[in-house]
C-alpha cells in the first residue's frame, strides 16, 4: 500500500507540477496582488495590504456597469439558451428523416470563428449609410422604426448580446442534450407507453430527472461560462467596450490590465477576486438546489 | 380473459435496402390462449417469442393477422388501451422513483371516471406490494435492491391496474441460479393467486416447462408446438422440438429400418412395425437406457459420473451425431466402469424416428 502510494504521487507529479506552477501560483498572486495599495507597475513597488483596490473597484462607475451588464446577460442566457437547446434536442431526436443533416447544422456554429461571426451579426444588425441591415428590413417590412442594434439604445445592444450568447453556446449544448436524451433506455418509454402515461408527463416524469445531470452540468457550466463572458461582447461592440457601455466584469479585468487607461494590475487583480466570488457563491448556490432535483 | 392470435405475422424490412428480403420475425402465429392460464413461450435467441409478446403488448404492429382479447378485437388498439400489464426484461424500473412510487405510477395515469384518490391509490399499491412480499420495501429506490425484489416491483407496477393479460419477457434471466428458482415458484404462485392470464417469453426449457400450463415452442418465427410440457416433451412433433426440450438434451443417431428392425451402426435395437424401410433420425432420450449386458446397443463406454440418485454415462457410438452421448440411469442399476464397452436395452417410448428430409417425426410401433 506505502510503495502505491510513492508510485501514484509519481505518476501525478508532471500535472501536479504544472498546475502549481501555472495555477496555484498565479492564483495566490493575483490574491496577494489585489491587496498591495498603489502598485506601480514600473518600479514594481507598493506602499501597503489593505482594501483600498477593493474600495476603488467597487465604486467605479465602469465596473458596475460591467457587473451589471454581466449579470443581465447570465440571467437572460443561461436559462434560456439551456431551454432552447432542449426543445431543438427533443425534436432532433424525434425526428427519422433527415436527423443526421439537422444535426450537423446545429454543429456547425460551434466550428466557426467566433469573431467571424460576431462580424456577420454586426452586419446583419447595424444599419450604415449604405444599409440599414438584414434584421432592420425585416423591422421596417413588418411597420417597425429602424434601430440601431450596435449604436443605438442600451435595450437594443443588450438584445443582440443576448442573441449572440446563445447562438453561440447553443451547439454545444445541443449537442449534450441529444446524447443525454438518446442514452435513456427506450424500456422506460414502452414502460410508460403500456401504462397509458401522457406524452406530456412521460417527460416531465422519465425524461427530465432521467436526463436532469446533464441538464445540471449544462446550467452550472452555462453560470460559469457567461460570467466570464468578454470575446462575444468585442466581436460586436470592438475593443473599447466602456465607450459602448457594454463591458462585461472579465473586460474590466482586462481593461485594468492592457486597455488604454490599462496598467493597473491590483484593480484587475481586486476585479478577478470579485468575479470569482460571484461565481463560487452562484455555484455553491445551483449545488444546493441540484441536491433536491438532480438524480443520479 | 382468454387470448386468440389469428394468422399473426410480424415482416421487418431488410436493412440491406438493395438487397429487399424482409425478415419474418413471426410466420402465421394461431393459438387461443385459454384464460387464467400461464403460457411459456419458448425458443432459441431470435426466434420470434419476444416479437410476439411485444404484439400482443401493442408495442409492435403485426403486418398481417388479429389478435383478440376475449370477444374484443385489440389489433390496432393501443398498448394503453389494451388493458395489458408488461414486465420488461430488465425490468424498466424508474429509478429516480421510490418502489412505491414506481408501483404507483400507472395508477396516476388514470383518467375520467377511472381516476383514484391518494388514499385509494395507496391502499392499491399496498395490496399489490404484499402479493407481492414487498411491502417492506416501499421508500427505497430500485437502485437499493437486489434483483429478485427488483423483478417483484417490477411485476407489482404491471399489476397494480389489474390488467386482463400480464406479460413477462424473459424474467428470469438477469437473476442467478438460485434466486431463478425462487422467483419462478413466485411468479407461479402470484399467477394462480391472481389468476390473470399470463404470458412469459423465455429461451431456458426448464423454466419453461417447470411452471407453464402450456408451452409454446418456436423455432424461425414458426410455431413449431403447443401443448402440455409433459406432453411437448413426451411427444415432440420434429427433431427440433425433441431436440430444444430436455436436460441432457436427446441423443441423435443415424440409423435405418430394414424388414421391421430398428438399426443403429450395426446393432439390432429394436423391432417396430408399421414404419417404412429406409434410413431414418433416431432421438433417444438420455432416461430412455437401460444397462443390460445382454443388451442390444453397444457402445464405447467412456466415463461414468455419479450424481447420486442417477448416474450419468458419456459413452461414444458411431452413429451418434454428435461423436458421444450422455445417458441417465438409476444408480441402483450399477455399471462396471472398468470395462471398455457398455451395452444398453432402450425403453420404446423413449425413442423417436425422424424423417431424414422433413425432420418431422415418423410413428412407429413396437412389435
Amino acid at each position: 500500500m506505502e510503495k502505491n502510494n510513492k508510485k501514484a504521487w509519481l505518476y501525478l507529479l508532471p500535472a501536479l507540477i504544472f498546475l502549481a506552477v501555472f495555477m496555484i501560483y498565479p492564483l495566490i498572486d493575483v490574491f496577494i496582488y489585489s491587496f498591495e495599495e498603489g502598485y506601480n507597475s514600473a518600479s514594481q513597488t507598493f506602499n501597503g495590504y489593505g482594501l483600498y483596490n477593493f474600495e476603488f473597484v467597487l465604486h467605479d462607475p465602469y465596473f458596475i456597469q460591467a457587473v451589471k451588464n454581466t449579470f443581465i446577460l447570465v440571467v437572460i442566457t443561461v436559462p434560456l439558451s439551456t431551454f432552447i437547446a432542449l426543445l431543438i434536442s427533443l425534436g432532433l431526436t424525434s425526428i427519422k428523416k433527415l436527423r443526421d443533416m439537422f444535426q450537423t447544422i446545429y454543429f456547425l456554429p460551434y466550428v466557426t470563428n467566433t469573431l467571424a461571426v460576431g462580424l456577420v451579426f454586426m452586419i446583419m444588425f447595424k444599419p450604415t449609410a449604405y444599409s440599414d441591415g438584414l434584421i432592420n428590413v425585416l423591422i421596417n417590412w413588418f411597420g417597425g422604426n429602424t434601430v440601431d442594434f450596435i449604436d443605438g439604445p442600451y435595450w437594443a445592444k443588450m438584445f443582440v448580446l443576448s442573441f449572440y450568447t446563445i447562438w453561440v453556446v447553443m451547439p454545444f449544448k445541443v449537442l449534450i442534450l441529444t446524447s443525454a436524451l438518446a442514452s435513456v433506455n427506450k424500456d422506460y418509454y414502452n414502460a410508460a407507453r403500456v401504462d397509458g402515461t401522457s406524452s406530456f408527463r412521460t417527460f416531465r416524469k422519465i425524461t427530465l430527472p432521467m436526463i436532469s445531470p446533464m441538464i445540471f452540468y449544462l446550467v452550472i457550466t452555462g453560470f460559469i461560462g457567461a460570467f466570464k463572458a468578454y470575446n462575444d461582447a468585442v466581436a460586436l461592440f470592438g475593443t473599447n467596450l466602456n465607450a459602448a457601455g457594454m463591458n462585461t466584469i472579465v473586460g474590466y479585468v482586462y481593461d485594468m490590465l492592457y486597455g488604454e487607461g490599462g496598467g493597473y494590475p491590483s484593480y484587475a487583480s481586486a476585479a478577478a477576486i470579485i468575479l470569482f466570488a460571484i461565481v463560487l457563491t452562484i455555484t455553491c448556490i445551483n449545488l444546493l438546489i441540484s441536491k433536491k432535483k438532480v438524480h443520479y | 380473459m382468454k387470448v386468440i392470435l389469428q394468422d399473426l405475422t410480424k415482416k421487418f424490412p431488410s436493412r440491406n435496402k438493395k438487397a429487399n428480403t424482409e425478415v419474418t420475425a413471426v410466420d402465421c402465429f394461431n393459438f387461443e390462449i385459454p384464460d387464467g392460464k400461464l403460457i411459456g413461450l419458448l425458443g432459441p435467441s431470435g426466434c420470434g417469442k419476444s416479437t410476439t409478446l411485444n404484439l400482443i403488448c401493442g408495442l409492435q404492429q403485426p403486418t398481417s393477422g388479429k389478435i383478440f382479447f376475449g370477444e374484443d378485437e385489440v389489433t390496432h388498439l393501443p398498448p394503453e388501451n389494451r388493458g395489458v400489464g408488461m414486465v420488461f426484461q430488465n425490468y424498466a424500473l424508474y429509478p429516480h422513483l421510490t418502489v412505491k412510487q414506481n408501483i404507483i405510477f400507472p395508477l396516476e395515469n388514470l383518467k375520467g371516471k377511472a381516476k383514484l384518490s391518494k388514499e385509494e391509490m395507496n391502499q392499491k399499491a399496498l395490496e399489490i406490494a404484499k402479493l407481492v412480499q414487498i411491502d417492506a420495501l416501499m421508500d427505497r429506490k430500485p437502485g437499493e435492491l437486489s434483483g429478485g425484489q427488483q423483478q417483484r416491483v417490477a411485476i407489482a407496477r404491471a399489476l397494480v391496474k389489474m390488467p386482463k393479460v400480464l406479460l413477462l419477457d424473459e424474467p428470469l434471466s438477469n437473476l442467478d441460479a438460485r434466486l431463478r428458482l425462487q422467483t419462478r415458484e413466485e411468479i407461479r404462485r402470484i399467477q394462480s393467486e391472481t389468476k390473470i392470464t399470463t404470458v412469459f417469453v423465455t429461451h431456458d426449457q426448464d423454466e419453461a416447462m417447470s411452471i407453464s400450463d402450456m408451452i409454446v415452442v418456436m423455432n424461425e418465427g414458426k410455431v413449431q408446438q403447443i401443448g402440455k410440457p409433459q406432453d411437448v416433451y413426451n411427444d415432440p412433433v420434429n427433431l427440433f422440438v425433441a431436440k430444444f426440450l430436455g436436460t441432457p438434451p436427446i441423443c441423435v443417431f443415424d440409423g435405418r429400418v430394414e424388414a421391421g428392425s430398428l438399426i443403429i451402426g450395426s446393432d439390432k435395437v429394436m423391432d417396430v412395425d408399421s414404419v417404412s424401410d429406409g434410413e431414418y433420425t433416431i432421438g433417444i432420450r438420455p432416461e430412455g437406457f437401460i444397462v443390460n449386458d445382454n443388451g442390444t446397443l453397444t457402445c464405447n463406454l467412456k466415463t461414468v459420473e455419479v450424481m447420486g440418485r442417477d448416474i450419468s454415462i458419456v459413452s461414444e457410438h458411431g452413429s451418434c451425431q454428435t461423436g458421444s452421448f450422455r445417458s441417465i440411469v438409476s444408480s441402483e442399476q450399477g455399471i462396471d466402469i472398468t470395462k471398455a464397452s457398455v451395452q444398453f436395452d432402450l425403453k420404446p417410448s423413449k425413442v423417436f424416428l425422424f424423417d431424414k428430409e422433413t425432420q418431422k417425426r415418423v410413428p412407429f410401433q413396437v412389435k
